[in-house]
């Protein structure tokens, strides 16, 4: 197996911890893996990035454009910027989540409308779901993360219970069992799309 | 049993196993995870300095004491140590020393991009660069071995993809070193000009025998494929290589870059029709092959500029261009932002109300110059803003308004000796030291005005009141004011920098990130009172927009500040 997958959104939503649950589930399937995190300024609010790049031997901790097997997208703005990096063929599994850049609120720019339906007539395989929709009605919206993995979960490589006891060694103790049920949601919720 | 380490992480680790005793560092993206990792092994005394140049002497001393130590730093933390550096390698060390430097290629959260490596070649010291967190543990121990078996400091250079990438390492135990007695030895240790000039000769000696001992470590590897290609490449540059040329190329793989081998390399070319040196930023590496009479392929087709990657050997060295897709529509940049609730905000607000020309500094609140609140006009280094400002001052004089700005840790960094100057000198300027109890950017660290050390034991709780007052400040200028209090920031503001003296304005309030810092519900509006007059969002809050005429607050992300209230003229905030 070799994935490169990567994690964006903007800062302060929680991409560190799914990059973590990612990390863990490769070293669990015994292979190879290198976890790129973003520190410092641009966790500010900014656009944040995070590669993990999982195989049989990893050596580059980074992932170019059309490089990218999964985009795991927090936010589709985030999504559409970064869909160069996206192999041919490759995924894209977003919430539909909109934050405003400075730039939209100042009124220097303007939201792009439309992003899911832009990408899926390039061809793109995108999935895009309210994330934060199906994190809240398994009990807190705060494991949007952990849904989102759950979204992906068949494009991502890993057996589904390593995949599942990587999220439940990860999160911290107290909200395990809302992101568990999260994470058992946005499955389900990905099968009926798929059957849909 | 491996386990997934962040490359600063796994130095921590290297620094446990190798006996460390004592770290002294300054927080600095990308290495400040070093130090907060070596911090939680009980068998290290770990702590923050004020700046690099204090914990480099204290990792120096506390090597002449016999306990083996660290010191880490980001690049630009370098130039404020290099005083220290240059004479420590005529000094040598007692016990092992080791100086952690993480160059930012790219700059992801620098001013820069200087590269750590000429600093090894200017004070003769012998450097070594890991490529994966694995050779971030095991180099780490081998700078030791080196560092005593050479009496000489050794620099150990990271850049931001080692040290904050997480790969599989395999970790082992510590092993103790005692402490050495101490040894006066006047003649090795007072640098005046009798003493220096015997030991300029020593630290000839030292790199001679580094140099030989660079054609034989185990830190230069030679992959050989039998190919026509040979690559001759360092740290992170390694790992793009290996993707982009897999087996169809040899590698020389440098894991000492100073000094650098130099019959190893040239028998690895004598193997190869073709050699190509892949180094980011200067060419070093490069002129040294060229030195040794070798043509090589390097920065004639690689850039200067930047991090490096595997996309971008794969263009420049094997004319492969990636193949990707992109939306027709425009993508909205996404800059870094002050958070919601920052007290900067209310300042840079006041600011560019005032008209004020401002002189800033390194931290979070360098984000006072994006838009909207555009409200500073420099910001070069640690400290800069006072002293910058002073310089400013003197040659304009009073035809323009000017204040400096900077954080309570970087005024503790290097902020004091600036404000000295302006006092010794008859400056007028104003300073505002914004604090916000904790080294806020490079993600809330402890520093001399927190009264809290790394280690978690309490500190004095020193006054910046007092501190400035001490400094020459009278004492009827050095104002304290809560930043969100729009009304009174302006008034105290003016005053000041209208005063004929030099004054200090406190802006005090705790980062808004702090957990001990309560969050009040968001912000509600009245749809009635709003009018759509947009005068809440010149303060530049990521939680407010204005959907159909009427502005609109994020109750997910508001803190409940209260600044927009202040900026509505309606009551609809």
């Amino acid at each position: 197996m070799k994935k490169n997958i990567m994690i964006v959104g903007v800062g302060g939503q929680g991409t560190l911890l799914a990059s973590k649950i990612l990390g863990r589930a490769a070293m669990d399937s015994g292979l190879d893996v290198k976890v790129s995190e973003v520190h410092g300024m641009s966790q500010r609010g900014g656009s944040v990035v995070t590669y993990v790049r999982v195989g049989d031997e990893v050596y580059s901790p980074v992932i170019g454009r059309g490089d990218a097997d999964v985009i795991l997208s927090f936010e589709i703005l985030e999504a559409a910027r970064w869909l160069p990096h996206l192999k041919p063929g490759g995924t894209i599994v977003t919430s539909t989540q909109e934050i405003n850049p400075m730039p939209v609120i100042t009124g220097a720019a303007e939201y792009p409308e439309g992003l899911a339906d832009d990408m899926k007539a390039l061809g793109v395989d995108v999935r895009a779901y309210d994330a934060p929709a199906i994190a809240a009605a398994a009990g807190s919206a705060r494991a949007s993360n952990v849904a989102l993995i759950g979204l992906a979960a068949d494009v991502l490589g890993f057996d589904l219970a390593v995949l599942r006891d990587a999220v439940a060694a990860c999160v911290p103790q107290k909200a395990l069992d809302v992101n568990l049920c999260a994470f058992d949601a946005a499955i389900a919720r990905a099968a009926e799309n798929k059957n849909a | 049993m491996k386990t997934l380490l962040l490359g600063n992480e796994s130095v921590a680790r290297g620094l446990y196993e190798a006996g460390v005793r004592f770290v002294s560092s300054y927080p600095g993206t990308p290495s400040t995870e070093i130090t907060e990792f070596a911090a939680t092994y009980p068998e290290i005394y770990a702590e923050w300095a004020p700046n690099e140049k204090v914990a480099l002497e204290g990792a120096l001393g506390a090597a002449i004491g016999g306990g083996r130590s660290f010191c880490g730093m980001k690049h630009v933390g370098l130039n404020v140590a290099a005083d220290p550096l240059f004479v420590t390698a005529y000094t040598g060390v007692g016990a092992g020393m080791v100086i952690g430097v993480a160059d930012d290629p790219g700059m992801h959260s620098s001013q820069n991009e200087q590269d750590s490596r000429h600093y090894a070649i200017a004070a003769k010291l012998p450097m070594v660069e890991p490529t994966n967190s694995a050779e971030c543990r095991s180099y780490t121990k081998i700078a030791y071995e080196i560092s005593e078996k050479f009496d000489t400091p050794v620099i150990l250079r990271l850049t931001t993809r080692v040290s904050h990438s997480r790969s599989p390492v395999e970790v082992g135990a510590r092993t103790e070193h005692e402490i050495a007695p101490y040894v006066k030895e006047p003649g090795k240790h007072v640098m005046m000009p009798a003493n220096a000039k015997k030991r300029h000769y020593v630290v000839e000696e030292h790199l001679a025998a580094l140099a030989e001992f660079a054609e034989t470590t185990e830190l230069n590897t030679v992959e050989e494929n039998g190919t026509p290609i040979g690559i001759i490449t360092a740290g992170n540059c390694y790992n793009y290589a290996k993707e982009a040329f897999g087996g169809n190329a040899s590698y020389l793989k440098l894991g000492l870059l100073n000094p650098l081998p130099k019959q190893k390399i040239l028998d690895f070319a004598a193997k190869h029709e073709q050699i190509i040196v892949i180094e980011e930023l200067d060419p070093v590496i490069e002129n040294h092959c060229k030195a040794l009479g070798l043509t090589v392929t390097g920065k004639d087709v690689l850039p200067l500029c930047d991090e490096y990657s595997e996309e971008l050997l794969r263009s420049r060295l094997l004319g492969i261009e990636p193949d990707y897709a992109e939306v027709g529509a425009a993508i909205p940049g996404r800059p870094p932002v002050l958070c919601p609730g920052c007290p900067h905000r209310g300042v840079f607000y006041t600011l560019a109300k005032l008209k004020l020309r401002v002189s800033g500094d390194i931290g979070c609140y360098t984000l006072g110059a994006v838009p909207p609140l555009s409200a500073i006009d420099s910001v070069y280094c640690m400290g800069a803003s006072i002293s910058s400002l002073h310089g400013t001052c003197k040659v304009r004089g009073e035809e323009d308004k000017y204040v400096a700005v900077i954080g309570d840790s970087t005024f503790m960094h290097s902020g004091l000796t600036g404000l000295v100057n302006v006092v010794y000198n008859g400056g007028n300027t104003t300073t505002l030291i914004l604090d916000n109890s904790i080294t806020g950017m490079t993600g809330h660290q402890d520093n001399p005005l927190t009264g809290k050390t790394l280690m978690g034991t309490p500190a004095p709780n020193l006054s910046l009141e007092d501190i400035c007052a001490s400094l020459g400040v009278p004492r009827d200028h050095i104002r304290a004011v809560d930043p969100n209090n729009l009304a009174e920031l302006e008034a105290v503001v003016k005053e000041e920098v209208a005063a004929p003296c030099p004054s200090v304005v406190i802006c005090r309030r705790p980062c808004a990130l702090l957990k001990s810092v309560t969050k009040k519900p968001p912000i509600q509006v009245d749809p009635e009172k709003c009018v759509g007059c947009k005068n809440c969002m010149k303060i530049g809050c990521p939680c407010i927009s204005v959907v159909n005429k009427k502005a609109t607050v994020d109750q997910s992300m508001c803190v409940g500040c209260g600044l927009c209230e202040q900026m509505c003229k309606f009551g609809a905030l």
